[in-house]
């Protein structure tokens, strides 16, 4: 059983297969959950699966025990749940925070007609003064429902006590967490605490572990102590016993040229970034840090507060160093075609040759150039200037996501 | 189910421990390994009791815990058994009559142990991630059918009671999902503070509630500062906590630095334990200060 349960989760990218299906129904006949419930029967009478657990919430920690194998997953499996229980899409809270931060200053841009609003609409804005303070306190509790993941009356959507619910129809969709729900308990799946886990999103602090690791890897190759047959051979013949010698591991480390694009919205990321490259330092043969900004051009430099006294012409550092060297461009790949495709694009100065040129010529020197690319690969495709990057990158452009790097240090380790 | 196999499972019940405090998940997750005899794969936070938990349900389920501490050389083969070829190469050049012997050359590991125990035990699998990275897989079949062939000598070892099996892994490799398909998975959570008061109830008794409180409040600040290498964890709060029992000076301290009369928290070195984060406290400290 539970085969409707199994679909929803992997629709939901969970990976299961029907080894974990029959393990949890293994778990339920050798009756390790408690006995039936009467209100559980009384909610799914013709799903009887259902009625052996002494809650929803014993119901999902075994669900959860037997189903998902990695904490990554525990999120995707979460909404799964939350959909599979409540059979609604849960809304992405991430993605309304990041609305919220977007399109405030429009809202607040646009000339409000009293006349445009509902009766409903109306008595809000009053209640609150102005619309401007309204999305302060929509923004202070969505903070508050981040932070301390309390539902309650005071979530989000929760229809009834809070304004927002009501609110929920206005046309820019601010609109939280489904429908009202009249149960006070906060469902444990509704939490979503594991949602910094999930490796497709962008790096965090733990991600920024995960991903140092991977780079430890990627840097040291090779495996521990081995037995040298040839001296073995060699001096048990000498001697006429046994005589095992062992040589030490060999290591293989890996030389890297990193390029930072700087002085733009992107600057947090990337200096996350360095932060992650500089702890890995030492694990790196050579690690060298350059700037430029926005496009690469005829010279990068190494102080940014210095960057126009102290520079360095790009034609040096493909003379400097060798074609071993592994190179990593990070940046957003965002800017105008001129500033890639003309002399004289760039913002700054008056290039004599365009960006991609310089680009190519980087590509064409060194064996193996990627590009990290922080901002979010789903909105890769709407930047032209993105996929043209990419092409230059023979397409190894790669998110700053924990799986981005990973899959980055794969392609540069081989 | 049958009469008997429901008493079985009372008898094996998992609930905690005195001195180890389970949450219903966590307990969960070792009854249905117990229960369906499947190796239990443990992830967590540094310091948040993984490798304790094998200890504690060896001793709540009165059963003998065997560990086995997986080291990067550490080989599939070694928790199986080791057949010593090379002594048994220099005995053969120096005469002994040991050497007609194959079995005096191989040395049982830690599974044949576990497997051949009198009575069910517990295998704790150590920090499984610090191996090979082929090492899961090299396990797979032994882990599943609980039993495994020697090779040297032609015998087959299997478990008669399958021994409960607890891996801990530190996230440091990726397990491959062929091993993990046949486990059972739980990742400890961070203890949320109504846990964590209930973990420092066990630990220290007769603790006063105002040392505790305190305690606690400067210890999730410090855990919510942004940038720490190794925020502290569980473990580090306990001895923490004992340091603070033992010296009277710092818990006036302690309060000091609640009024905000003293920058940097009283033997701070027992929650941070390196260079970079206690820098950054003090950092921070300074900053707080201005």
């Amino acid at each position: 059983m539970f085969v409707k349960l199994f679909y929803t989760l992997r629709t939901y990218g969970v990976p299961v297969s029907t080894r974990e299906l029959l393990d949890l129904n293994a778990a339920l006949d050798k009756g390790l959950m408690r006995q039936p419930h009467p209100e559980l029967s009384k909610q799914f009478p013709e799903d009887k699966d259902l009625w052996y657990f002494a809650s929803r919430e014993d119901m999902y920690r075994l669900i959860k025990l037997c189903m998902v194998k990695d904490e990554r997953h525990f999120d995707k499996f979460d909404r799964a749940m939350a959909d599979y229980f409540e059979g609604v899409d849960s809304l992405d809270i991430d993605e309304l925070m990041a609305k919220l931060t977007d399109i405030p200053q429009e809202w607040l841009d646009l000339k409000l007609d009293p006349k445009n609003l509902t009766e409903e609409q109306r008595r809000l804005l009053k209640k609150y003064g102005s619309l401007e303070e309204l999305m302060k306190a929509l923004e202070e509790r969505l903070k508050e429902q981040k932070e301390r993941h309390q539902g309650g009356s005071k979530w989000v959507g929760t229809g009834g006590s809070s304004p927002f619910g009501a609110y929920g129809d206005h046309p820019e969709g601010v609109r939280v967490g489904g429908e009202s729900r009249k149960r006070s308990a906060v469902k444990v799946w509704e939490q979503r605490k594991y949602r910094d886990l999930d490796d497709d999103k962008l790096l965090g602090t733990r991600q920024l572990q995960m991903a140092l690791r991977n780079l430890r890897q990627f840097a040291r190759t090779g495996s521990a102590d081995e037995l040298d047959i040839k001296e073995t051979i060699k001096r048990t013949a000498k001697k006429g016993v046994l005589d095992i010698h062992m040589q030490p591991e060999r290591r293989n480390r890996v030389k890297v040229l990193m390029l930072f694009d700087v002085g733009g919205s992107m600057d947090i990321h990337i200096e996350a970034l360095e932060r992650l490259f500089s702890a890995a330092k030492n694990e790196f043969k050579t690690l060298e840090f350059f700037y430029f900004h926005n496009c690469l051009y005829d010279y990068v430099w190494k102080n940014n507060q210095r960057r126009h006294a102290e520079r360095t012409p790009t034609m040096e550092l493909l003379q400097k160093y060798g074609r071993e060297y592994r190179v990593i461009f990070v940046g957003d790949a965002s800017m105008s075609p001129y500033e890639l495709f003309s002399v004289g694009g760039s913002v700054e100065y008056m290039n004599a040759e365009p960006g991609a040129v310089w680009l190519k010529r980087v590509t064409d020197h060194f064996d193996k150039v990627a590009w990290l690319n922080p901002e979010d690969a789903a909105y890769w495709d709407y930047t032209h200037t993105i996929g043209e990057i990419k092409k230059l990158m023979q397409g190894h452009m790669y998110p700053m996501s924990l799986h981005g790097v990973e899959e980055m240090t794969e392609y540069l380790a081989r | 189910m049958t009469q008997s196999n429901l008493d079985q499972t009372k008898n094996t019940q998992f609930t905690g421990t005195q001195s180890y405090i389970a949450t219903d998940d966590l307990q969960l997750a070792v009854n249905a390994a117990i229960t369906l005899q499947k190796p239990l794969l443990i992830k967590g936070e540094p310091g948040t009791g993984k490798t304790l938990l094998a200890e504690e349900v060896a001793a709540s389920l009165g059963m003998p815990l065997i560990t086995w501490h997986i080291k990067s050389t550490t080989k599939a083969e070694q928790g199986l058994y080791e057949y010593d070829a090379v002594s048994r190469l220099r005995d053969s050049q120096l005469g002994d009559d040991r050497v007609y012997d194959i079995n005096n050359y191989i040395k049982p590991g830690k599974l044949w142990e576990a497997f051949t125990s009198d009575e069910r035990s517990v295998l704790l699998i150590d920090e499984i991630d610090k191996a090979d990275i082929e090492f899961p897989n090299d396990l797979l079949h032994e882990l599943d059918k609980m039993s495994f062939y020697v090779y040297e000598t032609g015998e087959t070892i299997t478990a008669d009671k399958r021994p409960v099996v607890i891996i801990t892994s530190n996230n440091e490799k990726e397990l491959p999902d062929a091993f993990l398909r046949r486990c059972f998975f739980h990742y400890i959570d961070f203890p949320e503070e109504q846990t964590m008061r209930q973990i420092i109830d066990v630990h220290f008794p007769n603790i006063q509630e105002k040392l505790v409180n305190d305690a606690l409040d400067i210890f999730y600040k410090l855990r919510n500062l942004q940038g720490l290498k190794k925020p502290p964890s569980t473990s580090e709060l306990v001895d923490w906590l004992t340091l603070l029992l033992a010296d009277d000076m710092a818990q006036e301290e302690l309060e000091e630095n609640l009024r905000g009369e003293k920058s940097i928290p009283p033997l701070y070195g027992a929650l941070l334990k390196n260079e970079a984060d206690i820098t950054l406290l003090q950092r921070f400290a300074n900053m707080m200060r201005r």
